[in-house]
């Protein structure tokens, strides 16, 4: 590169869609081993929390790290508002298992929000040797992002709308309901909200079609050693950063790790008013 | 003049004052208490106290420099075989090593040779404080040696290979080097300023340190000598924290022993919402376990505001692996021992979070492996306790992650790595020692294992081209 970066340093940051934010850093030693599926653990600034974050694309080149990530609270409010220039406190990764990219035949890839960002890096790389569907969705028009990426590494893309602003009204869950009932599929992968996962669920358990999701599970450390991502598959208990992110989405149990999400709402808010006062002079 | 029997004993903060605060527990000695106890020391020829130190400090002659009023004599004497004593004069178990093998204990209590430690590495702190400490620079031999894990076994081969010329970089997952020291033991037993320091005597000795890398996801073994590395040493400690595989532990409300302290201790939780990481509020707390842990664990549930904190272990006080010092000072501040007393189940409310627990009492029968007795069941003990928040600390296991990534070596049953008695592991050049080798054990015993990985690193690089 022409310029010299200094590590972890901001080079790109915009909004992608409502609420979303796409962050690339100059992260060379985390770049170098990334592989899809896998992710880093961010601490924005020195008294931050340990933020988990799927890795949405690298490029080895350069060094650069992509990162999208939705704004919830505090932390990932605080982290949309760097500059470029800015410099990351700390970046840790890869972590976690990374895709089990393989020949499997036809793979159908549903990403929902925020998903489709660590879908695409999983989705180009099974594209060499599969027959990709692509489904896409958020909730409106203004939640949607990267399509024309996922149209470029997929053999065929529907794109969903919960309110038919673009593509077909509806979740998800509707085109897969009817490519499953019309297609031989081998492996469904989907990545999003909670919500959208259990249902895909519902339907390949019920037709018998291995399914991979990735849980975003509250996480401190990210590399096994205090089990906050503590989530139960096959009746089993695992720590989703070093047995995951990625599992059989036939066998996770969703209401645990929803309740498990949830875990730390009040603290969330009352994070939030704290900053929002803090930022406001208040 | 006689020897006086009894120990001086060192100040403390009050206990009902110091479980609403995180400031340190003990005070440490002042000049004249540290007098007072040095001139007990019998000095003894045979050195009895040596053979109990992991690190074989020359103890009787460190006391004798502070009798002397030489307490530069006195810390150097130390830093030649420990390169943390501001830690091990807070947290060695000084009374199962070398206080146990004094000569006074046959007369009455031994010298406190931990709490000197202490003050003469307190001493030199203060004075480093007002005076910029002079940079050592070492001669250095051209190899290069990595260091996996900042703590306490990583940071004593650090210690002993950068003076003897080697350039050394320790690699650490976490953002902050420290290790257990950082993330595991209390702000209140060991303030995080103090580790500081003595990973800042490292730095200006020339030790690199790498955080943010975890060494086996990204970065591996091999990695490492593919970029010149001659020799490596993994510390990377016993950090898989085990549950009990009983119903509800994956409630909201139930924290690994880990979870809990390293949010409170590295992500400084105790401070929010001016830090980010929070940690439940809760006012009946369990903690389940008897060691060190579990008692640290306790002790800052009391402070993080909790009215009623239960201990549960399932043996009696006898059998508890935690230091009589620590069972005290708990005690003192009123956390509720319930002994004999195992988990059986977690109850959640409608919201998931952990509101009740199953326990049982149980009895004690004949010993077992561990020579301690066993526990057993008293049928029809039952009871549920009402809490909101449990905290399970009983035990660890070495982390998987890099043997995952390293085939090549060779672990016992539960992932503790092979060594052979020079700390090498199955892969030439590559030697371990620390909990990774023995299990969860005592900051010391760590250090003590990297000292001699050290001593073998050495040896190893010399004899290689």
């Amino acid at each position: 590169m022409s310029k010299s970066f200094k590590q972890n340093e901001v080079i790109q940051v915009h909004e992608l869609a409502k609420s979303i934010t796409m962050m690339e850093v100059y992260a060379p030693n985390v770049v170098e081993f990334a592989k899809p599926g896998q992710f880093v653990i961010v601490i924005n600034e020195a008294k931050g929390e340990r933020i988990p974050l799927t890795i949405a694309d690298f490029s080895k080149e350069n060094g650069i790290l992509t990162l999208v990530f939705q704004q919830v609270g505090k932390s990932t409010m605080a982290l949309a508002k760097r500059k470029v220039g800015d410099v990351i406190e700390h970046i840790n990764g890869p972590l976690g298992h990374a895709s089990l990219i393989q020949p499997f035949g036809n793979v159908l890839m549903v990403a929902g929000g925020v998903g489709i960002a660590p879908v695409f890096p999983i989705t180009r790389a099974l594209k060499e040797q599969n027959h990709i569907i692509s489904i896409v969705g958020a909730k409106s028009k203004d939640g949607l992002f990267w399509v024309d990426k996922m149209k470029k590494v997929s053999d065929e893309l529907i794109i969903t709308t919960d309110d038919g602003s673009l593509g077909r009204a509806g979740f998800v869950t509707e085109p897969l309901k009817e490519i499953l009932s019309n297609q031989k599929i081998d492996r469904v992968i989907a990545i999003g909200p909670l919500i959208m996962m259990k249902n895909v669920s519902k339907i390949t358990k019920e037709k018998n079609i291995p399914l991979i999701v990735s849980l975003n599970s509250l996480m401190v450390c990210g590399m096994g050693m205090c089990g906050a991502c503590r989530c139960t598959v096959n009746e089993k208990s695992k720590f989703t950063c070093f047995e995951g992110p990625e599992f059989d989405g036939n066998e996770v149990n969703f209401n645990e790790v929803n309740q498990r999400l949830q875990m730390y709402r009040k603290e969330e808010k009352i994070a939030l008013d704290y900053y929002l006062g803090g930022s406001n002079g208040r | 003049m006689a020897v006086k029997k009894t120990a001086t004993p060192m100040p403390e903060q009050d206990p009902n004052v110091r479980k609403n605060n995180f400031d340190e527990v003990a005070l440490g000695y002042t000049p004249e208490q540290a007098q007072e106890e040095a001139v007990r020391c019998l000095n003894c020829k045979t050195k009895p106290c040596v053979q109990g130190c992991p690190v074989c400090i020359d103890i009787p002659a460190f006391i004798m420099a502070i009798k002397k009023g030489d307490l530069q004599g006195s810390i150097d004497i130390l830093h030649e075989k420990n390169c943390l004593p501001l830690v091990t004069g807070r947290v060695c178990p000084q009374e199962e090593q070398c206080q146990k093998f004094c000569s006074l204990n046959k007369i009455g209590e031994s010298v406190s040779i931990g709490r000197l430690e202490r003050f003469v590495a307190d001493w030199e702190m203060k004075k480093n404080k007002t005076s910029e400490p002079k940079t050592v620079h070492y001669q250095r031999i051209g190899k290069k040696v990595a260091i996996i894990g900042s703590g306490p076994a990583g940071l004593s081969c650090a210690g002993d290979l950068i003076k003897w010329g080697y350039d050394v970089t320790v690699f650490e997952a976490f953002h902050k080097s420290g290790g257990v020291l950082i993330y595991g033991i209390p702000e209140f037993r060991l303030p995080k300023d103090i580790v500081e320091v003595e990973i800042q005597n490292l730095k200006r000795m020339g030790v690199v340190f790498d955080n943010n890398r975890l060494i086996g996801s990204g970065l591996k073994i091999n990695d490492l000598m593919d970029r010149g590395f001659q020799a490596i040493f993994i510390g990377s400690g016993a950090g898989l924290p085990q549950f009990m595989g009983i119903p509800g532990e994956n409630l909201s409300g139930v924290y690994s022993a880990n979870e809990y302290l390293t949010r409170s201790n590295l992500m400084k939780s105790f401070l929010f919402p001016k830090y980010d990481t929070p940690i439940l509020s809760a006012k009946n707390v369990a903690v389940i376990g008897g060691g060190n842990v579990a008692l640290d664990s306790a002790r800052t549930a009391l402070r993080m505001g909790a009215d009623h904190v239960y201990l549960i272990y399932r043996r009696s006080r006898e059998e508890m692996p935690a230091r009589q010092e620590e069972i005290h000072h708990a005690e003192q501040e009123g956390i509720d021992f319930q002994l004999l007393t195992n988990p059986l189940a977690y109850l959640g409310n409608e919201q998931g979070y952990v509101h009740q627990m199953e326990c049982m009492r149980m009895d004690l029968g004949e010993p077992d492996a561990s020579g301690r007795r066993r526990p057993v069941p008293r049928e029809g003990s039952n009871f549920i306790l009402p809490i909101d928040q449990v905290i399970v600390s009983v035990g660890t296991t070495p982390n998987p992650i890099l043997k995952l990534t390293t085939p090549d070596l060779k672990t016992h049953h539960k992932g503790e790595i092979e060594v052979d008695n020079k700390q090498m592991t199955s892969i030439p050049g590559v030697f371990a020692g620390g909990d990774i080798v023995t299990g969860a054990a005592t900051v010391i015993t760590a250090m003590g294992a990297g000292r001699l990985a050290a001593d073998s690193i050495h040896q190893y690089l010399q004899s290689c081209k």
